[in-house]
């Protein structure tokens, strides 16, 4: 089957089951509204045609709210929306099909109180005690600043899974942890060192991004999604920009998108360069962590040099880029990539021959590739079991439509996999910043921008270095943010390491924790 | 006079100890690529932590704030036992090889009893572990010193060290394999890399440091002081058991100050080899510890059947 043309097919698949689909173009994305009763039979069509459920998000709008999911194949997105009351807000769970809808659901559950029928799991999730019992706080009549109690109560009847038997005991970690990290909770059950079951319990940094991006200019959108995780800054801001740009029919000029993309794989190399030393870390292989930061460091130190910020925080803005890049800033960066190479070909052959490490990192975490698959997992951890899924490939943009590079893919599962297949990303990375600076040429940086029409609509999909991030926007009139949805990879991912830690010993978590890597505050919102 | 210099050799245990963890910091550092803290670093953490007030659980009981006192009591007794800068000191003939690890046995049950008794996950965890490393340590430690204590007749360490130092350099098979067991076994009962990792800090892959994490103050000073004095007390074992020379027979000022000197440098040295080995090996799994050990344990048989067979007939 050619690339494009399942749509048609599913689409007569659909209509043969009965379910009417009504087609609306939106700019980049075409959105199939259906009744809210064939939420769940869509799902089960839609797996047997072997799509990915991408993404779930709601809405509110005055009596109604809006259900979404996203699902895609072959790099074609499709946003299905079906419509339910706010008298009576259910319809029936597609978590009972696809797993990844699992945590989305509860979201949605918990954030607009729509009742998900016959949903697996629906204890609470983005709710921890803030909020009263019937609140919800992204309901257009919550207030913006809550009504928090003077003191949070503890949160301590959540109802986690139990193991009973001779000799199983619980671990509960967190939300506090001791090094520099997020919070979150993992509670396990073992036996003697042995996993049984570990279950995540996150949501400790909600930060409201949703509620607070109502009513904001694009500009300011823009700063807002740039920290939603601060390690995806620029993967975050472009997702949401290029919503915004599609919404508003804004085309950006070819140099900015160039410069996005090398924003955007300084950011993909930086990163994977501190997880890979963290992996180190994590087994007590001190020496590669300080040589895995010390490069980070100076990679960083390009950035701020060259950009003038670090982390490459608000670079990109709505239209286009907030910096330019001089002739003799090429240099450096271009020095800076012959300078990494160098180093890493000196690095990379201690790290792959060390026997101790090697016996630490290989058959270590395993993902099973059908398990990452019915998770929907994402760029790396999924490439690492075999899950071939680019969006820079796949469904590429601007720069990426115009460059030739490697998804780099492994299929062995293990934290090993999740390791190299970084380290194969860094290479091909460092490649397309290359390719981008020598196609540059002279030009604006930023487009004019149109005010949109109110209730515009698009969804912003990028591949950030965590993989594909998904931003929904919708505006209201005179150029403010009606809704703004951010799916930040982790999402999808935190699930997968519910699975690929049982059978591990507990001393082994910390190295597969880190070799998945999922940002508690991407998933928090 | 003697028990003086016994009361003085212990002194330069408990006060040198911290000093050797710093020099041994200051090396890893160095092999790593990174600016080393002072080699007073630890004398001025175990300050900061005396100044501090020691936070104890609610639910604790007596034997929580009492263990560290007795874990440190228990190891400056350990380090009376074992020669530093003289052999036949009175405190060193009272005492045998085997009453030094049953203080280190005595030290490690009430530091185990202390990991459990507030009731936190990780103080149990960390508890369970160190037992089940422990007896796999203790029958390889003890094959190891019986080895030794074979070929001089006496289980008496200063004996045993005597007579090695009388007998010249010889090189015994038996004494090659006890001296590597002795090392990874040393290696384990310090939490050093790759059976433990002392400058971690994920909870959940802690051994020693799991079971002290809910100490604080001056409480977790006297535990700290307390590692890094048995670090200090197996590193001068390898030294001067199976390299004494140097050591002072006579109690004369220059031969214990030569003494002095002689140790200071097996230790510089041990702990540069220590370091470089910490840095080439990642951490192992926690269930290859138990592989690690069993071939210490062999190292030691080993070494006792090449004694038998090799050296006793002679």
């Amino acid at each position: 089957m050619s690339s494009s043309n399942w749509t048609t097919d599913f689409l007569s698949q659909l209509a043969d089951v009965g379910i009417a689909v009504e087609q609306i173009p939106l700019p980049a994305i075409s959105l199939w509204q259906i009744a809210s009763p064939q939420w769940q039979q869509f799902a089960e069509l839609a797996m047997l045609a072997d799509l990915r459920w991408a993404s779930g998000w709601a809405e509110h709008h005055d009596e109604r709210l809006f259900i979404n999911a996203c699902f895609e194949k072959y790099g074609v997105y499709v946003l299905l929306r079906a419509i339910v009351n706010t008298a009576k807000p259910e319809l029936p769970s597609q978590a009972t099909v696809y797993p990844a809808a699992n945590r989305s659901e509860r979201h949605s559950q918990d954030m607009y109180g729509v009742n998900f029928l016959g949903h697996p799991d629906n204890r609470r999730w983005t709710r921890h005690k803030a909020w009263a019992k019937n609140h919800y706080p992204l309901r257009k009549d919550f207030p913006v600043a809550g009504m928090p109690e003077t003191i949070t109560p503890p949160d301590m009847d959540y109802p986690f899974v139990k193991a009973y038997g001779a000799g199983v005991y619980e671990i509960p970690v967190g939300p506090v942890h001791a090094g520099i990290i997020e919070p979150g909770h993992f509670r396990f059950q073992a036996v003697g060192e042995l996993i049984l079951n570990l279950e995540e319990r996150l949501a400790y940094v909600h930060k409201g991004i949703e509620k607070i991006a109502e009513g904001r200019n694009p500009e300011s959108l823009a700063r807002l999604a740039g920290r939603i995780s601060g390690d995806t800054t620029v993967g975050h801001t472009w997702a949401a920009c290029r919503a915004m740009e599609q919404a508003a029919g804004v085309e950006i000029p070819a140099r900015a998108a160039l410069l996005r993309g090398i924003l955007a794989e300084r950011e993909r190399v930086a990163n994977h360069l501190g997880d890979m030393g963290a992996i180190c870390n994590d087994v007590a292989f001190v020496f590669a962590q300080m040589q895995f930061t010390r490069l980070r460091e100076d990679w960083l130190r390009t950035n701020a040099a060259v950009f003038g910020h670090r982390l490459l925080m608000d670079k990109i803005i709505p239209g286009g880029v907030a910096c330019d890049l001089t002739d003799e800033s090429a240099a450096l960066i271009t020095q800076g990539i012959s300078q990494l190479r160098k180093e890493l070909s000196e690095i990379m052959p201690a790290v792959d021959l060390n026997s101790s490490l090697e016996d630490r990192l290989y058959t270590a975490g395993y993902l099973a590739p059908d398990i990452a698959k019915a998770f929907g997992t994402l760029g790396y951890v999924g490439r690492a079991s075999g899950q071939d899924f680019d969006v820079r490939r796949d469904a590429p943009y601007a720069p990426y439509d115009q460059a030739n590079f490697k998804v780099a893919l492994e299929d062995q599962g293990d934290i090993a996999s999740r390791f190299w297949v970084r380290y194969k990303e860094i290479n091909a990375a460092l490649k397309l910043i290359g390719h981008f600076i020598s196609q540059l040429t002279a030009g604006d940086i930023l487009a004019e921008w149109q005010t949109p029409l109110p209730g515009s609509e698009s969804l912003g999909i990028v591949e950030g270095w965590r993989g594909e991030i998904m931003a929904y926007v919708r505006f209201a009139d005179d150029n403010k943010i009606a809704r703004f949805y951010p799916r930040d990879p982790s999402i999808l991912n935190w699930p997968a390491l519910e699975k690929l830690t049982l059978n591990n010993i507990v001393p082994d978590f910390p190295v597969c924790n880190k070799s998945l890597n999922g940002s508690y505050s991407g998933n928090d919102l | 006079m003697n028990w003086l210099i016994a009361i003085l050799q212990t002194t330069l245990f408990v006060v040198l100890a911290p000093l050797l963890a710093g020099w041994l910091k200051w090396c890893k550092c160095h092999l790593q690529n990174r600016k080393a803290p002072s080699l007073l670093q630890p004398y001025r953490d175990l300050i900061k932590l005396t100044k501090k007030q020691p936070v104890v659980s609610e639910q604790a009981s007596w034997l929580f704030i009492k263990a560290p006192y007795i874990i440190f009591s228990a190891t400056v007794l350990a380090a009376t036992v074992v020669p530093l800068i003289a052999v036949d000191l009175p405190t060193s003939a009272s005492a045998d090889v085997i009453v030094m690890v049953g203080f280190f046995a005595f030290a490690r049950f009430f530091l185990a009893l202390a990991g459990l008794d507030v009731g936190t996950a990780f103080g149990g965890m960390g508890s369970s572990r160190e037992m089940t490393i422990s007896s796999l340590a203790e029958p390889a430690m003890l094959m190891a010193v019986f080895t030794l204590t074979m070929t001089a007749s006496t289980t008496n360490l200063s004996g045993a060290i005597a007579h090695v130092l009388h007998e010249g350099l010889v090189l015994r098979p038996s004494f090659v394999f006890a001296l590597f067991a002795l090392i990874l076994v040393a290696i384990a009962e310090t939490g050093r890399v790759p059976v433990d990792n002392p400058a971690t800090h994920l909870e959940l892959t802690m051994i020693h440091e799991a079971m002290i994490l809910e100490f604080s103050g001056r409480h977790l000073a006297l535990i700290e002081w307390a590692s890094q004095l048995k670090l200090m007390l197996y590193g001068v074992l390898i030294a001067n058991i199976f390299f004494p020379w140097g050591i002072a027979e006579s109690f004369g000022a220059s031969a214990l100050g030569y003494g002095l000197l002689a140790i200071l440098g097996k230790l510089m040295l041990l702990a540069v080899f220590l370091a470089i080995a910490e840095t080439l090996v990642a951490k192992m799994r926690l269930f290859r510890v138990q592989e690690y050990l069993s071939f210490a344990y062999l190292l030691g048989l080993l070494g006792m059947l090449s004694h038998i067979i090799l050296e006793a007939s002679r």
